[in-house]
């Protein structure tokens, strides 16, 4: 970065110093100054077809289109003189000129960039005396659909399937003011991260099918989180209405998925909501479980595991902080542990340097790993007979059935109860990802926060509490109230995470030590 | 020559001298008329000679902007290591306009050799012809001209035997009015949609398959051959009014005339004398009403402007109105002007590429409610938005096809006012050119 | 304005859509466009061209055939159609046995090019814009400036180039055409 150019401009009185090359339109976000725009997108070629970012730049004859007009030293740019202003709501008219302002039954009402700018600087009402173009919704495949009316052109979707999915599969169709977004008939738009168009459209025109009228937007909370299905961590947006999932966003993070997230891991929201949960812990009287205080369930556990060897079949889609704690209840225990994790096919984002749906379908395969968890399709395998089963959330398969019997005793860990591990002598009810607070390392090693989205069900805690306090209850001293104490006692601990906290992690994370310089998603 | 006339007296045919001479057609024929000796005494200059004569000579583009000749070849670097590429725009569509056709029928060898030389000044070994699709007869007789010069080794990769590669590729459009802009005959040619592009980078850093390009309309490449004959001195002597503004223009002339066909003129001509003279003035019994003089994407003048106006880039300017590509439209008393405004402002929708929203959806509004005015549906409040709409398509796109649809709107409101008050007053067209509604 | 609408009876479309398609580029067609790559430095420049090619020996340019050229030239079918609805030129539906073009641009409008129009579509027995006469011969549409004003009316039919029709020359132009 030592030899990267600076200019120095002045935008809106505030000057600001960008590297050579930079648009006015970014020089502006660095200098706090939105200008509108809505063909313009960082990860994007620029087209410069909205014209909705003009601004007025001094000693410039016309008004500059700020997406695609360099910075230059000693510029002065103005956003919000009378000629921009005049220029931008003209763009304004003519994009709804057409637009049928069906802002009550459309889903994107409320982060409309359409709605957002005509509040800010659009016209009152339109001039128009004639009637309105139709054209009919169209269902682009996949999980899109097109209601073509409400399209502004922007070529946004457009330029993500030819330059970022390269699989130039949309058009513009036509020309004039008949032209629309296309698509060939017959080709379904069901490339693996075709669902970013749907984000990208700065209007209510590429729809989710997954998503259509099922909530009004500003009905929804909001929590920044990881996408944990598989071992990328894009960084999402968690979204629940009444305490329910109802849509997975991208949330833009130029080390591991630049703006984008796939289909199969947005679209996997639903075991997030689901209700067959275990809500309060139990405890075996006879041949019944019952349901106990946490108290009772620790003891109980921490009974059975006195002078017992533990061994811990963790799931790969828990927590950095959790994964820690049941490791050190291997090692408390001289036990150990082993996790399965599901895979799939790989599919790489093409345009985006190392950003794929990866083949391991689970969030922490790395830091499991890095706690001496044992990756195995038969994680049993290392499991001694007479040693006590802890299941921390881990599914458990068919083949997994055979070897239950040859633990002493099980407990379970769990967002739910297995059939076949109703045997259990404890059952301690556990948060998933969505209803905790916690930290997950990608593949690359990159450690990242998610925050809770959700109110967990009945009694339940998450894993590394729970786990802290049987270590409690085995002699250590242990006991955490906060995520973000667990998380320090770790980094403490740890070689690779020396140094961290929740604070420094920020939103973007950092590399556990050893990992290799993060990959540049821009490109 | 006025082809289809004979020539007239105070004509100056240069480009035009073989019009309708199917003699020249032919390479034998071009030979004997002293064709292709410009080529041979170019292939054996330093480029920057080539480049320098066309400079001096004053020479500028016959396209439309009027951008000068040699100093576009001079932004080329020959010999940075690229591929350069010429491209011909023979996508001649400004309504009104037609004189690329007839030098293409005509004289394809002419248009070949100013291209070679051309391609040859900018260190380009690939000159494109792109012709419009609708040119069928065009593209034959060029096509034909083009196999004749390899055939004949004066294109190719050893042109006229100096070892040197030209070679020349006609090129076929598909219907589209804006490819005659470069940036989207670019793309055309590239076999995208055509899209103007954005400016920067321009084409002599970045243009056809993203290297250096130089684009020439059909006539200005014509003229070439003649300059590095004759000299610079005897290009630039061509000249009536401006000392900017030099050599012979060809204009087509057509709508309510006499005499319609093109006249080649040198620079600065009295307008009134062309108008009247030249080309026989308005059809019998009928008087002048609107001249268009450079091609519809101009302001439109009024007979007593156009009468003013020596027919140069400068005189044009002067007299509130451009050269732009020479095509000279003439409406006399029996039309409607709010029905051929109404009927451009339908062109440019028609053609308009879908990218900038002023464009894309202005072309198309300004077009609804020049023809409800027209249909005897307009309201007084029209003529205002018309105004502000057109204010706002202009200088604010990517390319001016936006800026040419809002023009004759403005320049018409401004110059015919009352016909369109009497549209709206009346309730329907005065002149009964179309049904009221 | 302009404009082919679907669903002409044209006699010399392609077979019914349940008919195999047949490849445009086979034999000295295919080396007509393999001789054409040679003159770009990229397969992509070569699809006007090729579209062109399609619409020589088949009268009309099919999703098929759209297909066919995308799949030789590495693009993807969507892209090739993006690029066949921006030029008017392309006939995406079958059109009649002699395609009428018009032009009704001003300054042919100024020499009665609506009325030439008016002529084709009586004489025609197309009756409207666009549409394709009832025994197939004929589909008339107004096109945008031909750019041979000076010759009002310009007339294409097909790849013929006719120069100052009128409406009154418009019966005697159809008894012409083979």
């Amino acid at each position: 970065m030592a030899d990267v150019q600076l200019v120095t401009l002045t935008i809106e009185g505030r000057q600001v110093s960008v590297p050579a090359g930079t648009s006015i339109l970014e020089a502006a976000k660095a200098a706090g100054v939105l200008i509108p725009h809505y063909c313009y997108h960082p990860g994007l070629p620029i087209a410069g077809n909205c014209r909705m970012c003009q601004v007025e730049v001094e000693k410039l004859p016309k008004l500059a289109p700020a997406c695609a007009t360099a910075v230059g030293e000693g510029q002065v740019v103005h956003v919000f003189t009378e000629r921009a202003l005049a220029a931008r709501k003209a763009v304004l008219e003519f994009l709804l000129l057409n637009h049928p302002l069906d802002c009550p039954i459309c889903d994107k009402s409320g982060e409309c960039e359409l709605q957002d700018y005509t509040y800010l600087e659009g016209p009152a009402e339109g001039r128009s005396l004639d009637p309105k173009r139709f054209n009919p919704a169209e269902d682009f495949g996949g999980d899109v659909l097109y209601v073509t009316n409400r399209c502004i052109l922007c070529t946004r979707c457009v330029r993500f399937m030819d330059d970022v999915a390269k699989e130039p599969v949309l058009n513009v169709s036509e020309r004039g003011d008949r032209a629309v977004i296309g698509r060939f008939e017959g080709k379904e738009l069901t490339h693996p991260w075709a669902n970013n168009v749907i984000d990208l459209c700065p209007v209510g025109a590429l729809l989710s099918k997954d998503f259509l009228n099922k909530a009004r937007v500003w009905e929804l909370d909001r929590a920044p989180s990881i996408c944990p299905n598989c071992s990328q961590g894009c960084n999402t947006i968690l979204e629940t209405r009444d305490n329910q999932v109802v849509r997975m966003r991208p949330r833009s993070n130029l080390d591991v998925n630049a703006y984008y997230l796939c289909n199969e891991g947005r679209l996997d929201y639903r075991w997030m909501n689901r209700a067959d949960r275990a809500e309060a812990p139990l405890v075996r009287r006879g041949d019944r479980l019952v349901a106990a205080d946490w108290d009772d369930a620790l003891k109980a556990a921490a009974l059975h595991l006195n002078g017992k060897r533990a061994f811990v079949l963790a799931s790969p889609m828990l927590s950095n902080e959790s994964l820690w704690m049941l490791s050190r209840l291997v090692e408390r225990t001289g036990g150990a542990g082993a996790f399965r994790v599901r895979r799939g096919p790989e599919a790489p984002l093409a345009g985006v340097k190392d950003l794929a749906l990866r083949a391991e379908r689970a969030a922490n395969v790395r830091a499991a790993e890095m706690f001496g968890f044992t990756k195995s399709d038969t994680p049993l395998d290392g499991m001694r007979d007479g040693d006590v089963l802890i299941i921390a959330d881990h599914e458990l398969a068919e083949a997994d059935h055979a070897a239950l019997a040859r633990a002493g005793a099980i407990i379970v860990i769990g967002t739910v109860l297995p059939e076949a591990a109703r045997g259990a002598l404890a059952v301690m009810p556990a948060t998933n990802m969505a209803e905790e607070e916690g930290t997950f390392t990608n593949l690359r090693g990159r450690v990242q926060r998610y925050q809770q989205a959700k109110a967990p069900p009945g009694m339940s805690r998450p894993v590394w509490w729970a786990v802290a306090d049987l270590l409690a209850y085995l002699g250590e001293s242990a006991g955490y109230y906060l995520a973000g104490e667990a998380f320090a006692a770790l980094a403490a601990a740890r070689p690779e995470f020396a140094g961290m906290t929740y604070d420094t992690l920020g939103f973007r994370g950092q590399l556990v030590a050893g990992a290799a310089a993060p990959a540049e998603t821009t490109p | 020559m006025g082809y289809p006339h004979a020539s007239h007296a105070k004509e100056t045919p240069v480009l035009s001298r073989y019009f309708g001479d199917p003699g020249a057609k032919t390479l034998d024929g071009w030979r004997q008329r002293g064709g292709y000796r410009a080529l041979e005494k170019a292939l054996g200059m330093p480029l920057a000679d080539i480049v320098n004569e066309v400079k001096e000579s004053g020479l500028r583009g016959r396209g439309g902007a009027g951008f000068p000749t040699g100093v576009k070849w001079s932004f080329m670097k020959p010999g940075d290591g690229k591929p350069h590429y010429l491209c011909v725009n023979a996508d001649e569509s400004e309504p009104g306009t037609f004189k690329d056709r007839e030098i293409m029928r005509w004289t394809p060898h002419a248009l070949i050799e100013g291209a070679a030389i051309g391609a040859y000044a900018i260190g380009a070994e690939t000159a494109y012809i792109y012709i419009r699709g609708e040119f069928t007869e065009p593209l034959r007789v060029m096509t034909a001209a083009v196999k004749e010069a390899y055939d004949a080794g004066i294109i190719g990769k050893n042109a006229m035997g100096t070892g040197k590669r030209i070679d020349v590729h006609v090129h076929k459009g598909a219907g589209a009015y804006i490819c005659g802009e470069e940036t989207a005959l670019m793309n055309s040619l590239e076999g995208r949609r055509g899209n103007p592009r954005i400016k920067p980078p321009f084409p002599a850093v970045a243009g056809l398959f993203g290297q250096p390009t130089t684009i020439n309309n059909v006539e200005t490449l014509a003229a070439v051959p003649h300059i590095l004959v004759n000299g610079a001195a005897w290009y630039k002597g061509m000249s009536r009014s401006s000392p900017k503004s030099t050599g012979t223009k060809l204009f087509s002339v057509c709508g309510n005339v006499a005499r319609p066909g093109n006249y080649e003129v040198e620079m600065g001509f009295p307008f009134k004398e062309f108008l009247f003279d030249l080309c026989g003035g308005p059809p019998p019994g009928r008087r002048f009403k609107a001249i268009i003089p450079g091609g519809s994407s101009v302001p439109i003048q009024t007979l007593e402007e156009a009468e003013a106006t020596p027919m140069d880039y400068e005189g044009f300017v002067a007299n509130g109105t451009m050269l732009g590509s020479g095509g000279v439209i003439c409406f006399d008393d029996s039309q409607c002007m709010v029905k051929h405004i109404a009927r451009l402002a339908r062109f440019y929708a028609h053609e308009s590429c879908a990218q900038c929203t002023q464009c894309r959806e202005g072309t198309a509004w300004t077009t609804r409610i020049l023809e409800r005015i027209e249909r005897g549906l307009g309201t007084t409040q029209d003529l205002d938005t018309l105004l502000e709409l057109s204010d706002q398509m202009t200088g604010k796109t990517i390319c001016v096809l936006s800026d040419s649809c809002a023009t004759p709107i403005v320049s018409g409101i401004q110059k015919f006012r009352a016909e369109f008050e009497a549209h709206i007053k009346g309730k329907r067209c005065p002149m009964g050119a179309t049904a009221a509604a | 304005m302009g404009g082919v609408r679907p669903g002409g009876d044209a006699s010399h479309a392609e077979p019914g859509h349940d008919a195999p398609y047949e490849p445009v580029f086979v034999g000295a067609v295919r080396e007509e466009l393999d001789a054409l790559l040679g003159r770009y430095p990229t397969k992509m420049a070569a699809l006007l061209p090729a579209l062109w090619i399609v619409q020589r020996e088949r009268g009309w340019v099919s999703d098929a055939a759209m297909t066919e050229v995308a799949a030789l030239l590495d693009l993807t079918p969507a892209y090739v159609k993006g690029v066949v609805t921006f030029y008017t030129m392309y006939h995406q539906h079958p059109v009649g046995k002699y395609f009428v073009q018009v032009c009704t641009t001003s300054p042919c409008g100024a020499c009665g090019a609506e009325q030439v129009v008016e002529a084709f579509l009586k004489h025609t027995g197309c009756g409207e814009l666009g549409a394709t006469s009832p025994d197939g011969k004929f589909t008339v549409i107004e096109v945008e400036c031909l750019g041979a004003c000076g010759f009002a009316t310009p007339v294409m039919i097909n790849e013929e180039f006719i120069e100052s029709v009128s409406a009154g020359s418009v019966p005697k132009l159809l008894t012409t055409l083979p």
